[in-house]
């Protein structure tokens, strides 16, 4: 996975990644999410941002609204991944459960700088920062979390749980 | 090694004799709460072609995020969910004009009981730790998988001892005490762990002001708030609750990861500032801030002591100009009481509005957005960039004393010097 950085500071909030003006219904048509991310953070991002781009954000990110809608909202752009020094437990859950990849490392979280391009291996544990030559390691997904993506999500994990087809 | 109340909690609801932190657990969940917004939690269930939730009881749901529909999306939402409530049989489900403020209402219902293991799509769902239940916010796929499963992984949390000494002085409120906490430990000073608060002024607080202590521990990035039970407790929950009840209490050796300590007597009316709940200052010293907005309602401060403290100001008094006043009981039944005891009359002949039972603006959907360069004082829980409307509109947040005393002065302000 390789792509460019846009790089946000400590405390991004739920609110800051998809304003609760735009809620109403979203889960009836997600895709329209995407417009909306970070509208007024950074107003350029939802036109500017390319698929396989990268979230850096600083400590505590995602805190505030249980809202499923900010980690979706950032996978609608394209963005497969977050990394950040920390995550707000309830935006780090969400993310898992929707298939965002949520990467915590202080060192990559510092380093980089926006518009650097990166890579991300997630076998080998690293994030490779392309245009500092730089590599940094994050902290691995605890093992029942692993699972949990392994089967595809928590979709698939209670559908197994129950015997759905 | 001593557990704490919410290890006890954890440790009964995964059926074990003791749980450690950092242990992940799968928890039997007691309830899964929701409101419109969770809309897509069944959306998600239908997904997962789950065809029943584990207990149709033990959900809970009511409306209050975008309620009266604001917008053709919200009325389709509340449709959406009309339909789901049906399918699905859900017992426990407040519509329109039956219920309100989700955090409010479940435990107004009787349906929040100490030592339940209570989840939900709302991150204020910490709230019910002030009856003593285990209860943190999630979002709607594992509100989804909860409804299903009736359970949950949780990873145990460490936790953290907030101790307040002494006796809060007269208009210095839970409100304080939390915004006094935030300020101390940072947005992130609890993060994942439990913050249990004890002391002479927590034991001494009324449950309405425990109910906006634990509802803002997730201001902290706390995963649960949690009081221990008492008196007070048993006395709200008396001819209220229904189902067995299960008090714990930390161990007096009981191992916490940090211990913080406060005068609860040196507190003063506190306000935090634009844009974190943890920027913090006392109401005395913010000054020349003028006010175009106060808001006096929500899942943090909506309960009918809230709406006295507000109303103890305003009698009598007007609303400065140029200051709109937006009151929000939080349920049908604080709107009743407080229309009973003139509460209501007070506030519209000071010159505010009384809306139905709501969340309001608090979120920035509907009912009082800002414009650009505006400034609210709001006795709600969040004041991020842009939260109430405008990424230029600034939100202080503060007790319905503050809130009440800034409206009628027209500008930020401690309650006592109004009074």
């Amino acid at each position: 996975m390789a792509g460019k950085a846009w790089k946000f500071g400590d405390d991004v909030d739920t609110d800051a990644i998809i304003p609760g003006r735009y809620l109403a219904n979203w889960n009836k048509t997600p895709e329209k999410l995407k417009e909306h991310c970070f509208a007024d953070m950074n107003p350029t991002f939802a036109s500017q941002v390319q698929a396989g781009d990268f979230v850096v954000g600083g400590r505590n990110f995602g805190c505030g609204s249980s809202r499923e809608a900010a980690p979706i909202a950032i996978k609608m752009t394209g963005v497969k991944v977050v990394i950040a020094q920390s995550f707000a437990r309830i935006f780090f859950r969400n993310s898992i459960n929707v298939g965002l990849l949520v990467l915590e490392s202080p060192a990559a979280a510092a380093d980089i700088a926006p518009g650097d391009v990166l890579e991300v291996d997630t076998a080998a544990g690293t994030i490779k920062n392309v245009t500092r030559r730089q590599t940094y390691n994050f902290k691995p997904i605890p093992s029942f979390l692993q699972q949990i993506l392994d089967l595809g999500g928590l979709a698939p994990y209670v559908k197994r749980r129950l015997g759905i087809a | 090694m001593g557990s704490t109340i919410t290890e006890k909690i954890l440790a009964n609801a995964s059926g074990v004799d003791k749980v450690t932190p950092g242990e992940i657990i799968t928890a039997k969940v007691d309830a899964v709460i929701g409101h419109d917004i969770t809309t897509a939690a069944f959306r998600e269930l239908e997904k997962m072609k789950v065809d029943k939730v584990f207990d149709r009881s033990k959900v809970y749901f009511t409306v209050d995020h975008f309620v009266p529909s604001p917008s053709l999306e919200a009325a389709a939402q509340l449709k959406d969910l009309g339909g789901y409530i049906k399918k699905y049989e859900i017992e426990n489900w407040f519509e329109q004009g039956r219920g309100g403020v989700c955090h409010a209402i479940f435990p107004e219902a009787g349906l929040v009981r100490p030592g339940m293991v209570i989840v939900g799509s709302d991150s204020h769902t910490c709230t019910y730790g002030a009856l003593a239940a285990f209860s943190s916010g999630l979002g709607a796929t594992d509100v989804a998988a909860a409804m299903a499963l009736g359970e949950l992984w949780l990873r145990v949390p460490a936790s953290l001892r907030f101790v307040f000494d002494g006796v809060l002085q007269p208009m210095v409120t839970g409100k304080d005490v939390i915004l006094h906490t935030i300020g101390e430990i940072g947005v992130d000073g609890a993060l994942y762990k439990a913050m249990e608060f004890t002391g002479e002024a927590i034991r001494s607080m009324p449950i309405d002001e425990r109910f906006t202590v634990c509802n803002m521990a997730v201001e902290a990035g706390a995963k649960n708030g949690i009081i221990a039970p008492d008196a007070i407790t048993m006395q709200y929950l008396d001819g209220r609750a229904r189902g067995p009840m299960l008090t714990f209490a930390s161990d007096a050796d009981a191992a916490y990861e940090a211990e913080f300590r406060w005068d609860a007597s040196a507190l003063e009316p506190m306000v935090a500032q634009p844009f974190l709940p943890s920027n913090v200052a006392p109401a005395g010293d913010v000054r020349d801030v003028k006010v175009d907005q106060v808001v006096i309602g929500s899942c943090t401060n909506g309960r009918i002591s809230d709406l006295r403290a507000a109303a103890q100001i305003m009698k009598g008094k007007k609303a400065a100009q140029g200051v709109r006043v937006l009151v929000f009981p939080a349920t049908q039944q604080v709107y009743l009481e407080a229309m009973k005891e003139g509460l209501l009359e007070i506030f519209v002949e000071a010159g505010a509005m009384v809306s139905p039972p709501i969340c309001g603006p608090c979120l920035g959907g509907h009912m009082g957005l800002l414009a650009d360069g505006e400034v609210a004082v709001s006795t709600t829980n969040r004041n991020f960039v842009g939260r109430m409307g405008h990424k230029n509109s600034k939100v202080y947040l503060s007790s319905p004393y503050t809130a009440a005393a800034s409206a009628v002065a027209g500008y930020i302000i401690d309650p006592r010097q109004v009074i």
